[in-house]
């Protein structure tokens, strides 16, 4: 008997096969997968936002930046038998759902979050195996940690398997 | 959550108060479109973590039609109006007297996108001249985007401003109803998402500051 691992809005989880991990509803969130390649175990996060310097809050939320989730689901997965050095990512997510003219930096926030991951995974070192950003659609994603299949859902678009 | 801890009932009566003056006079904008009686509930304010604010409208996952558009000005914000996906199609139907308009496989007749535009311009303008009004601020509303999406990807959006201070959001939340033969078959919520520096705005432009 499997289940599935839920992970919410800016929060963040492991799993190990045969269970798996969905993150409903991004936007332009961003959802990161990290799983190790030898040993079926994989994390997820659902991030909200680039950098935790935008923080204005006393009490941070690791999960929700992009620059602190990445660090805090490496300690989590090392924790369940992962190797930091069999480590590899896929992501989905980063659209922008709406297209305003007014120039707000905060409505451009989906592409932001995508090169914010990818800049802390290349400092990682941590390969990015498939990726499917940006976008108008919202989305929903679901990994299996013993296919690696990152599955994603799309309103109107159907689904793929990346 | 730290800001919310020092909001005591009143304020979230005078949140309340602005929900129902704005839908108020939103709601008598639609009547007058539609020319059919439009009922609203008395505005509930929550403090919802962001993980439970998708859970109120069924779920992230859930798909439904919305409007989005920014409050600028002297206290910025998010408007959305959702409906559900049916409701949408049942109200652009009778705005456009075109039975055959679709929102569930696209594209979508361009007509009938810009006449639900066109009811979200006047709902949040109604809406937003009324709580200008009240409280003496200047708002302008942005141009309205429309999307059919999951819910939880849209709501993600309006949060943003938000997420930077808090996990948490103060929604004004206020469902329209129409009345008469066809109650009920169009409906939708109207969320009043201000950002974490507009409450300090609204309160001290009512004269119930925050200590």
């Amino acid at each position: 008997m499997s289940n599935v691992i839920k992970v919410a809005m800016a929060d963040l989880n492991v799993v190990t096969a045969p269970d798996t991990i969905r993150t409903s509803g991004l936007g332009s969130c961003v959802g990161l997968v990290l799983y190790d390649d030898l040993r079926a175990i994989a994390g997820m996060a659902h991030i909200m936002l680039p950098s935790s310097s935008l923080s204005k809050q006393e009490k941070m939320n690791e999960a929700k930046y992009a620059d602190t989730a990445i660090p805090a689901l490496l300690t989590r997965l090392e924790k369940v038998g992962a190797r930091s050095n069999s480590l590899k990512a896929k992501l989905a997510g980063g659209a922008q759902m709406f297209s305003f003219s007014t120039g707000n930096d905060l409505m451009r926030i989906g592409p932001r979050n995508v090169e914010a991951i990818k800049l802390k995974l290349g400092e990682l070192g941590i390969p990015i195996v498939s990726e499917d950003v940006g976008g108008k659609n919202g989305r929903t994603i679901e990994f299996d940690p013993a296919s690696k299949k990152l599955h994603i859902r799309t309103v109107n678009k159907g689904s793929v398997d990346i | 959550m730290e800001f919310f801890h020092k909001l005591k009932p009143h304020h979230l009566d005078v949140l309340k108060e602005i929900g129902n003056i704005g839908a108020g006079h939103a709601a008598t904008a639609l009547s007058q479109i539609l020319n059919q009686t439009i009922d609203m509930s008395v505005p509930a304010v929550r403090i919802v973590s962001f993980q439970d604010l998708p859970e109120q409208i069924g779920g992230a996952d859930t798909e439904v039609a919305a409007i989005f558009l920014r409050i600028e000005g002297e206290a910025p914000g998010s408007i959305f109006y959702i409906s559900q996906i049916k409701e949408a199609e049942k109200l652009i139907q009778r705005l456009t007297k075109d039975s055959h308009f679709q929102l569930e496989d696209p594209p979508f007749n361009e007509l009938g996108i810009s006449a639900f535009l066109e009811v979200g311009n006047i709902l949040a303008g109604s809406y937003l001249s009324s709580l200008a009004d009240f409280t003496n601020l200047l708002l302008q509303p942005s141009v309205p985007g429309f999307t059919v999406d999951m819910v939880g990807a849209i709501l993600n959006y309006g949060l943003i401003p938000l997420s930077e201070v808090s996990d948490y959001a103060i929604v004004i939340d206020t469902e329209m109803m129409e009345l008469g033969p066809e109650a009920g078959k169009i409906r939708g919520h109207f969320f009043l998402l201000p950002d974490p520096q507009s409450f300090n705005e609204i309160f001290t432009a009512l004269g119930v500051k925050i200590p």
